[in-house]
């Protein structure tokens, strides 16, 4: 049972702000995962709810209590580090059972919690071990199995997962996520790994220079980002940012006019553009389809068969390459010229600030929401 | 004396074919060569001499001594003296050097103002030499009139401790130690700061406090540097010269004097080189069997 909240928590060495003013409720038993590219200041936030990065102002409350200055250990939380940070020179059984023996916990307690935390991560048959003499993932496992001994309030992940291959990245992402629901426990995970982010996360918070852009569920982040940063940075593959020019706003929504000079009419908000100005729209490769009356004219520069699915990127002129997502039997051929459209209620429109334009419709996701708890 | 035990675990080395198919023991056998003859003409000299008669005031004494020179040091009980302070010394001064070494290193690794000058200054005494270091310590530090601790001591009104002569084995390992510290701090340091700092990190989030940290991720992890330190310490403790034949001479009596001394005051100042050659003999074989336990420890240290 654990919430954390931050109150316009700041940090700052000298007069660079790392973090400049973060405001942010995580209820109980909520998986919240920090994303942003690197050096969005991600980790020291992270950093600084564990109590081992000083905070320069504002409020953390752990359980409605300010813990600014409680040290890290009296916080109730256990970390998972990026170099897993196993103490080389103890077996795995040691290594996990450490807090519990610096806290007096006697022996055949210690023990009992060590071997629970084993066998819920199938570490049974390597506790004797020590860490040089595990793999990667097992190493991993232990550095979970440590922070499961201890049962903290909080579980604070640093991008526990960015050491691991591919395949063993996938299996470690699904452990974990099974962890968090037979835990029930609150837990924080930092990543720069958007698909992480989505596949995990109950709430997303994208984070970029220290301040954070946008809240929320995947699925709300998904489709509908809150400004174009938000926007570019999830999903995979990217959204296609455009650069339009508005040529009408109106109740129904806003007219723009596309690359080549044709135009589409997106439903959103648009009291606040001026006819004329320039916009971005946004569009998931997934909305785009290759068909003969469509308002965009472009060439197939590259095509990627994926089987399932075929990813085309098209030249139409002027901006980026405009990425469309086909069925596996595509039959796009480099070269062709081709037409593109749109399903204009599932696409975004940015103002020249960068900021979403507010769809008109908001499709109701609450079904769509992963576990219910 | 130590030498012949590198010489031959390089020697044993040699005559193995690479991966390639070049036989590569005449490029190796060149080195090996001038190795081997370095250590091997001292080592024959030392031995020949050891069972002859030799007296460098007094040439009409020639001839065999057969084992008389050995029996004559082991029945003297200066020898015994010799190696017990050999390994008070050598044991004192790496006890000394580890701890003091440790505490430098955990100290000068954390962030300071003047870190750097600090840092210099705690590794300046091993530039010293050994000859020059016990003349400041002599007689600018330790002298009973002159000295710094005197004056210190004395205006305390404690009166002055007249080192050399109340201590003499002691004040000798304070001075070796003063040289020998820098090298452990130095060996150590580098050590810290290959410490994961996120271990560190770890132990603070187990509850860990400072002390705990020290014992529990700190020391361990310097474990291997310091059997480094020690095995390379011991090599040369294990034949400090300079710094008694400047302080005392190895007195009072056989107070401060260690194997390497004694072998010196047997082979010219009584200027009886059998018998001194002989002390040489027995320095090679309790070196041999030091460096031999070092070895397999270390070795052993370092496979885990």
């Amino acid at each position: 049972m654990a919430t954390v909240a931050l109150k316009s928590v700041k940090k700052s060495y000298g007069d660079i702000n790392i973090i400049q003013g973060v405001d942010l409720d995580i209820q109980d038993r909520e998986f919240v995962v920090f994303v942003g590219p690197s050096g969005c200041g991600k980790s020291t936030l992270l950093r600084m709810i564990a109590g081992l990065e000083e905070i320069t102002a504002g409020e953390l409350k752990i359980d409605g209590k300010v813990v600014n200055d409680v040290p890290p250990d009296a916080r109730g939380l256990a970390m998972v580090f990026q170099s897993y940070a196993l103490y080389p020179h103890m077996t795995v059984a040691n290594n996990m059972g450490f807090a519990l023996r610096l806290a007096g916990v006697p022996k055949a307690e210690r023990d009992a919690k060590v071997k629970d935390a084993a066998r819920i991560l199938q570490l049974e048959p390597l506790l004797q071990r020590k860490p040089g003499q595990l793999s990667g993932g097992q190493r991993q496992r232990v550095a979970i199995g440590r922070a499961i001994v201890r049962q903290p309030k909080v579980f604070l992940f640093d991008e526990p997962l960015s050491n691991l291959d591919a395949a063993l990245r996938v299996q470690m992402r699904i452990e974990i996520a099974r962890l968090h629901s037979s835990l029930a426990a609150t837990m924080i995970y930092v990543t720069h790994d958007q698909i992480e982010a989505m596949t995990m996360a109950d709430r997303i918070v994208v984070l970029r220079s220290g301040k954070i852009e946008q809240v929320g569920t995947p699925l709300e982040l998904y489709h509908y980002p809150a400004n174009v940063f938000v926007a570019g940075f999830i999903g995979s593959p990217k959204m296609n940012l455009v650069p339009v020019k508005v040529q009408s706003a109106g109740a129904d929504g806003i007219t723009i006019v596309l690359p080549g000079g044709g135009t589409a009419m997106i439903p959103v908000q648009s009291s606040n553009a001026a006819a004329g100005s320039a916009a971005t729209l946004g569009v998931r490769p997934e909305n785009v389809a290759i068909s003969a009356d469509g308002p965009i004219a472009g060439e197939i520069t590259v095509v990627e068969h994926l089987g399932g699915e075929t990813l085309v990127y098209v030249n139409v002129g002027e901006g980026p390459f405009i990425t469309v997502k086909a069925g596996g039997d595509s039959a796009a051929n480099v070269g062709a010229r081709v037409r593109l459209s749109l399903k204009t209620d599932e696409a975004n429109v940015f103002d020249t600030n960068g900021a979403a334009m507010v769809p008109k419709v908001r499709k109701p996701l609450a079904d769509l929401e992963k576990r219910g708890h | 004396m130590v030498a012949t035990t590198t010489t031959s675990s390089q020697a044993s080395h040699g005559g193995v074919r690479s991966g390639r198919g070049v036989d590569t023991r005449p490029l190796i056998w060149p080195s090996v060569g001038v190795l081997l003859i370095w250590m091997i003409i001292p080592l024959a000299l030392t031995l020949w001499f050891s069972i002859r008669n030799y007296k460098l005031d007094d040439p009409s004494i020639t001839g065999f001594a057969g084992l008389g020179n050995y029996s004559y040091l082991l029945t003297d009980p200066s020898l015994t003296t010799a190696l017990l302070n050999t390994l008070l010394l050598v044991g004192g001064v790496l006890i000394a050097t580890v701890v003091f070494g440790t505490l430098f290193a955990v100290l000068f690794d954390q962030d300071f103002w003047g870190k750097g000058v600090a840092r210099l200054l705690v590794i300046a005494p091993f530039f010293v030499m050994p000859t020059v270091a016990a003349l400041v310590w002599k007689n600018l530090l330790m002298d009973p009139v002159n000295g710094l601790f005197a004056f210190i001591t004395r205006s305390l009104g404690l009166g002055a401790i007249t080192w050399f002569s109340d201590m003499p084995l002691f004040s000798i390992g304070i001075i070796v130690a003063w040289q020998w510290i820098p090298f452990a701090t130095l060996i150590l340091l580098t050590a810290m700061q290959s410490l994961d700092r996120e271990q560190i990190e770890a132990a603070r989030m187990d509850g860990a406090k400072a002390v705990s940290r020290f014992i529990h991720i700190i020391v361990p992890h310097l474990g291997r540097p310091i059997t480094v330190v020690v095995m390379i310490e011991t090599i040369f403790l294990l034949s400090v010269f300079a710094e008694i034949l400047v302080t005392t001479s190895g007195g009072p009596g056989d107070a401060s004097t260690n194997l390497t001394y004694l072998i010196y005051k047997n082979a010219l100042l009584d200027f009886d080189v059998g018998l001194g050659s002989a002390g040489g003999v027995i320095a090679i074989v309790l070196a041999n069997i030091v460096a031999f336990f070092l070895v397999r420890t270390v070795a052993r240290n370092l496979d885990a």
